[in-house]
């Protein structure tokens, strides 16, 4: 370990051992079944778990050249544990960031409230790549537009938790939330005896409601609703198969569907049947070739106007990815005071804004301390860690940023949390992140948790896993009340 | 159901059979390797004849070898007609409407994907094949065993069924038109060791040795051979036996959906009424060879018809 990763680890917070390095109350089971268990036993458990995700097929595709084209999503073993107290608290954010969200988007293509309130600038609305001029003056169905989103959390603190990104365009992962958890019960089922572990397995059924709930108002009785997918050599093509089936949907691909008179019918093995809400896995811009992309072989033609008739429902809304925006993001907290009238729970980690010509300079000077993304970036790519940067990636990113300063933002790197984790030589405290789900239809809908990401490299800040980084089962526990002393 | 699922379920069924009846050749090539017929072919140019697979072959190589046959057949991607290929093509479907499948049968499908995937190519070679060919035929057997005893008895089972039959008498089809020479009436006299081999392999290639002594308790004669894999309805390989249960299948799904049919069920009925009504006489009088081509050109335009009816 270098002397910067030295550092790193010991600022960061542990979430079991606690800033004093004794053991937080809700990783108390955990700590004295991993002091009694053998590393040989861990891995034989280790073992098992990578068998059972490969008999059920969960593969993640990843866009890298050789390599195994379906390679599993390393799993690790030790759950990451919240308890109770400290997951309300985030929900209760979480919900109040959606909804703040959701307000933005039906703003964004109504009246623009927030630009004439001067809050949010009128450029960065219009001229973002996210923004679709398409779904400007349309009402959508419960004016819903974030029906799923995924808002990545980190922890620096026992009660400082921040805001990273907000994925409101088509969030995944949460079928890791779910398999993570089945596999972890089939490990250790003596572990969730000792806890009361709050469930997720009814993700689904809510998902299910939340669509439900969300069918155009035309739709008379049980709406039609399915899953509209870019196919199995999609990258979360497991994942889709997976939610598809919990809910009892049909997972269509767009050949599947077609549109006549600007209603939406699939082809099936008796004939055409009506769609009422499609929860589509694929981006705005495959959606309908003759709105979007021309040469689109995903989509469905005349999609947009049976949507825009009030035919069919989609989630997410087209055009909720302005949110996912890095440079919007930095205007959430106005929105929650803006839109509810109420300060943020959740607090964003300072962003500077590269196109603010001061802003910029400070990021030039303090490069290597900085964690530098690109505006429209995902999964981990284009992004420089600075701390972990050489001098070659430092004078790389200038130059890149002094030619494009509008594409970049950067914050500071912040020391992530730590959980224990099962690395190549033993328990080892590893960084982690949180992205839990939240579901918006006729209510809020949060399963008690999410995904929990770990970047399994030793210092390493990264936790996409595209880039290496591997899940665990976060658990929610409510603690037994202790009499106060 | 889509169109889209049912048109995976049908080909990943098709796959899984074509993959065990390549199996199947392979292991009568082995057997019968070295013994040269009358034309002086070998049983590995009928293995390649009766997959189908003789215009690639000779694409790629000029002569005829058990080391190149065996590669081509059981190994090489570029074949679609490999065993590798056929079990990859049929995970590929399967993988597409997992939501359609139950978690046995998925778990056969993938698992045997997953094995062929770390097997190398010595695992392919010629001194293990024999290994690997009973491994296939056990994938093969668990494969119909979880989806004949797990999935629910509605459209997505006879999908399934439907590609199993439709295909397994198509292959039937062929190893028996390749034979037919050893099976033509012309050559009742001749009647050497050698022809009692070949019937023997005919028979064994469809698991139906053990049948003909049950059925005719005689010593083996390519009029018994012939009438048991065509007309036998309780050969479960035999023609009759296949279209017993494409008939059955196509009325089925025609009872689930409302009764409809259409071409398919009709030609299916009309084959089926004359491999269920036939003579073996009138199949030899009009020639054992033209039948079989009749079948298999048949069970194409059949296999169409399902396409156009159901699938798309």
């Amino acid at each position: 370990m270098d002397m910067e990763q030295g550092r790193q680890l010991a600022q960061s917070f542990d979430e079991m051992g606690g800033p004093g390095g004794d053991c937080r109350p809700q990783y108390r089971v955990i700590r004295s079944w991993l002091d009694g268990a053998e590393s040989e036993l861990l891995r034989l458990k280790r073992e098992e778990a990578e068998q059972l995700f490969r008999q059920i097929g969960i593969t993640f595709a990843v866009y890298t050249e050789g390599g195994d084209p379906e390679r599993l999503i390393p799993f690790d073993l030790i759950p990451r544990i919240l308890d109770g107290q400290e997951w309300d608290y985030l929900e209760r954010g979480l919900v109040q960031r959606v909804q703040a969200l959701n307000a933005f988007v039906a703003d964004v293509y109504h009246e623009r409230e927030i630009v004439k309130a001067g809050k949010v600038p009128e450029a960065l609305v219009l001229h973002n790549e996210s923004f679709e001029a398409e779904m400007q003056g349309f009402t959508v169905p419960q004016e819903v537009y974030t029906h799923i989103a995924g808002i990545d959390i980190v922890r620096t603190g026992p009660k400082e938790f921040f805001v990273l990104e907000d994925n409101c365009r088509t969030p995944s992962g949460v079928s890791y939330m779910l398999e993570d958890r089945e596999v972890t019960m089939r490990l250790f089922p003596e572990l969730f005896g000792q806890h009361s572990v709050r469930p997720v397995s009814h993700y689904p059924d809510e998902l299910l409601e939340t669509l439900r709930s969300v069918a155009p108002e035309r739709c008379s009785g049980e709406p039609t609703i399915v899953l509209l997918t870019p196919g199995q050599f999609n990258s979360a093509y497991y994942e889709h198969s997976f939610l598809a089936d919990e809910m009892g949907v049909e997972l269509v691909e767009g050949s599947d569907l077609i549109v006549e008179d600007a209603v939406v019918y699939m082809r099936t093995t008796e004939g055409l049947r009506r769609v009422d809400v499609i929860y589509r896995r694929i981006d705005d811009a495959f959606l309908d070739p003759l709105t979007f992309n021309p040469d689109s072989m995903l989509g469905v033609a005349g999609l947009m106007q049976a949507y825009r008739t009030g035919n069919v429902t989609l989630a997410n809304a087209p055009g909720a990815g302005i949110c996912d925006d890095k440079a919007i993001y930095t205007f959430v907290p106005e929105m929650v005071r803006f839109y509810l009238g109420e300060e943020p729970m959740l607090n964003n980690v300072p962003t500077y804004n590269c196109a603010k010509e001061e802003e910029r300079h400070y990021v030039l000077d303090n490069l290597s301390e900085l964690v530098i993304k690109l505006v429209h970036g995902s999964g981990g790519y284009g992004m420089l860690v600075g701390p972990r940067a050489s001098e070659a990636e430092l004078g790389e990113f200038a130059t890149r940023i002094k030619a494009k300063p509008e594409a970049y933002i950067a914050q500071p790197t912040l020391a992530l949390s730590t959980c224990p984790t099962f690395v190549d030589t033993g328990i080892a405290p590893r960084h982690v992140d949180l992205r839990p789900f939240v579901l918006v239809g006729d209510r809020v809908r949060v399963v008690p948790g999410g995904l929990t990401r770990v970047a399994l490299r030793e210092g390493s800040l990264v936790v996409n896993s595209s880039q290496g980084g591997g899940t665990k089962d976060t658990w929610v526990i409510d603690l037994p009340e202790e009499p106060s002393s | 159901m889509l169109s889209r699922t049912a048109n995976n379920l049908f080909w990943m069924a098709r796959y899984m059979e074509r993959a065990e009846f390549v199996a199947r050749l392979l292991e009568v090539a082995l057997q019968m390797s070295g013994m040269k017929s009358r034309e002086g072919r070998t049983e590995w140019n009928s293995a390649l004849i009766a997959s189908g697979c003789e215009a690639g072959y000779f694409a790629k190589y000029d002569e005829v070898t058990a080391r190149d046959v065996v590669d081509y057949l059981a190994r090489d991607p570029d074949n679609p007609s490999s065993i590798y290929s056929c079990l990859s093509t049929a995970r590929q479907n399967g993988r597409s409407v997992r939501t359609a499948l139950t978690v046995d049968t998925w778990e056969a499908i993938n698992g045997t994907w997953l094995d062929i995937q770390v097997a190398g190519r010595q695992r392919f070679a010629i001194e293990n094949l024999d290994n690997m060919l009973s491994w296939v035929k056990r994938r093969a057997l668990q494969f119909n065993g979880a989806y004949n005893n797990t999935m629910l008895r509605g459209d997505a089972f006879y999908f399934c069924r439907l590609g199993t039959y439709l295909e397994r008498a198509d292959n039937t089809a062929r190893i028996l038109d390749v034979k037919y020479h050893v099976l033509l009436p012309e050559y009742e006299q001749v009647g050497g060791l050698l022809d009692y081999y070949h019937w023997r392999a005919i028979l064994r290639s469809v698991s139906a040795l053990r049948a003909y002594h049950r059925f005719y308790r005689d010593r083996i004669s390519p009029w018994n051979v012939a009438e048991l894999l065509i007309l036998q309805p309780q050969l479960p390989r035999s023609l009759r036996g296949c279209y017993d249960q494409v008939t059955g299948n196509l009325d089925l799904l025609a009872g689930q959906y409302g009764g409809q049919t259409g071409e398919c069920h009709r030609l299916a009925g009309e084959y089926h009424a004359r491999l269920r009504y036939g003579r073996i006489q009138d199949v030899f009088d009009s020639g054992l060879h033209e039948f079989l081509t009749e079948t298999i050109d048949r069970s194409i335009v059949l296999g169409k018809e399902i396409q156009r009816f159901y699938l798309m």
